[in-house]
């Protein structure tokens, strides 16, 4: 077992880091613009890109969902799904298309239920928007540069909206 | 919407009937000698007939093309789109090259991955999954829109929408979850895994009532039609996602050819007759697996036939 996987299947500690760093951030949208937006992507990325490709297998997609998926990186999936695991999923938890891997959304599932955003993993992820690829999801974030869905559904889908009666899930 | 741009499964459903489909696996070559005598044995026997997308990710005739095949032999498809292998662009196109045909039912699923099949040196598409997919195909016929946001010319296709579940696979307590994201996002048919298992489908379906979602959605459960101890086995060992119990592979061990596709056969029906006693099951799916000359004793013996509204011979 390595460090890296000891550090991923306790969530909590990131997510509290991932809260200061969304205070923080929330607080720069202005100094984001007067540098520029691609600029100061670039410059970000410089720090955002290499920290979270060691620790969490970034695959820069540019808009980070790791919070609400129990800090484990959906697009470390072959088939980069946003929205839960397949059918694919061996009996051991293994991933089809590799053996020898355990598949993502089970460890992000089970990972999930030890933050307090345990219910998020049921949010509808909508389909990445592939210009944000390689940009800062650091800066989106803090310009709250997330564009509605490219669908047009304006809200954000729940799993645990459609439950009836609603509630508890 | 008037009551014409409705397919028969839709309607079959609409009135609280039983549905049935059945698996049409498209040829690999380019005959359609075999695929027209299983379109005559089959005709009558399902309400609609699903055609699948490059299945276990192995070249296959266009899921599209052999959905037009069969709506011009007078059979009713069920469109299987994986995202596997295409982007949104070609996906939405062959909606509309379906809603062109008249093809009204479509079922969006993520695919099995390249690695599982014979091509897996070849690029994964993944732009979109399935549960974005059949959201999109819903944008397309409720609100005229294509993804990009422009309006569909004309008319807004009319889509019946499927989606798929596997009750089996891991995380178990998850999975009734997931399909409360698809009916979420829009699906209104659920077609499922092949069930071997039936204790757990059992309880699966009974999470998947205490959430409401049977009133949401109907589920078609998956039957398969064994015609081996070797293709059993086949499933339990080398296909992602089914779970095959002990006790069901002994019904087939150490029995003669024959005997072995009889037993399969009777596999098949006890579990369909099940299967449909279990609350928020709406109808079955048979995936006949090369036997498709069985499945009409089937669906008789069953007691689906004749189908109710697709007009059987």
């Amino acid at each position: 077992m390595s460090i890296r996987s000891v550090v991923l299947d306790h969530p909590a500690p990131l997510v509290w880091l991932w809260e200061a760093l969304s205070r923080l951030l929330r607080a720069l949208p202005g100094a984001f613009r007067r540098l520029g937006i691609e600029r100061s992507s670039r410059w970000v990325g410089v720090v955002e890109h290499p920290l979270k490709r060691a620790v969490f297998g970034c695959r820069e997609c540019g808009q980070c969902v790791l919070h609400t998926t129990g800090m484990t990186c959906p697009m470390t999936c072959p088939k980069e799904l946003r929205n839960g695991p397949c059918g694919g999923v061996c009996r051991d938890g293994k991933c089809e298309a590799d053996p020898e891997m355990d598949c993502v959304w089970v460890q992000a599932i089970e990972r999930a239920g030890r933050t307090r955003y345990a219910l998020d993993v049921h949010l509808v992820n909508p389909a990445p928007d592939w210009r944000r690829r390689g940009r800062s999801s650091w800066v989106g974030y803090a310009l709250e540069a997330n564009e509605p869905l490219a669908g047009g559904g304006e809200t954000p889908l729940s799993a645990l909206d459609v439950l009836q009666p609603p509630g508890a899930p | 919407m008037s009551p014409v741009d409705q397919s028969t499964l839709e309607r079959t459903l609409a009135a609280g009937h039983r549905a049935v489909a059945i698996e049409m696996t498209p040829p690999i070559g380019p005959n359609s000698g075999a695929l027209r005598h299983r379109i005559e044995t089959l005709r009558g026997f399902a309400d609609a007939f699903n055609v699948t997308d490059n299945q276990t990710a192995k070249v296959h005739a266009s899921s599209l093309a052999v959905s037009i095949l069969l709506r011009q032999a007078g059979l009713e498809p069920v469109l299987q789109l994986t995202c596997r292998d295409r982007n949104r662009l070609g996906l939405q196109s062959d909606l509309i090259g379906a809603a062109l045909w008249g093809i009204t039912n479509v079922v969006a699923l993520s695919g099995d991955h390249p690695a599982c099949g014979d091509h897996a040196h070849v690029l994964p598409v993944s732009d979109i999954d399935s549960v974005n997919l059949v959201r999109l195909i819903c944008v397309m016929r409720d609100g005229q829109r294509f993804d990009s946001g422009r309006l569909i010319p004309k008319q807004a296709p009319h889509f019946f929408v499927g989606a798929v579940a596997n009750p089996f696979a891991p995380p178990l307590d998850y999975r009734p979850y997931r399909l409360a994201k698809k009916v979420a996002a829009g699906a209104q048919f659920i077609q499922t895994q092949l069930i071997f298992n039936l204790a757990r489908f059992r309880e699966y379906m009974s999470r998947v009532v205490d959430m409401g979602l049977h009133e949401q959605v109907a589920i078609l459960a998956g039957i398969g039609l064994v015609p081996s101890y070797d293709l059993a086995r086949h499933l339990r060992e080398n296909v992602a996602g089914i779970d095959l119990p002990d006790d069901v592979l002994d019904r087939l061990t150490g029995l003669s050819r024959e005997d072995q596709a009889k037993a399969g056969f009777d596999l098949a029906i006890e579990i369909a007759e099940q299967a449909l006693q279990i609350e928020g099951v709406r109808g079955i799916h048979i995936m006949p697996m090369s036997t498709s000359d069985r499945v009409p004793e089937m669906v008789r013996a069953l007691g689906l036939y004749p189908r109710p509204l697709s007009g059987s011979e």
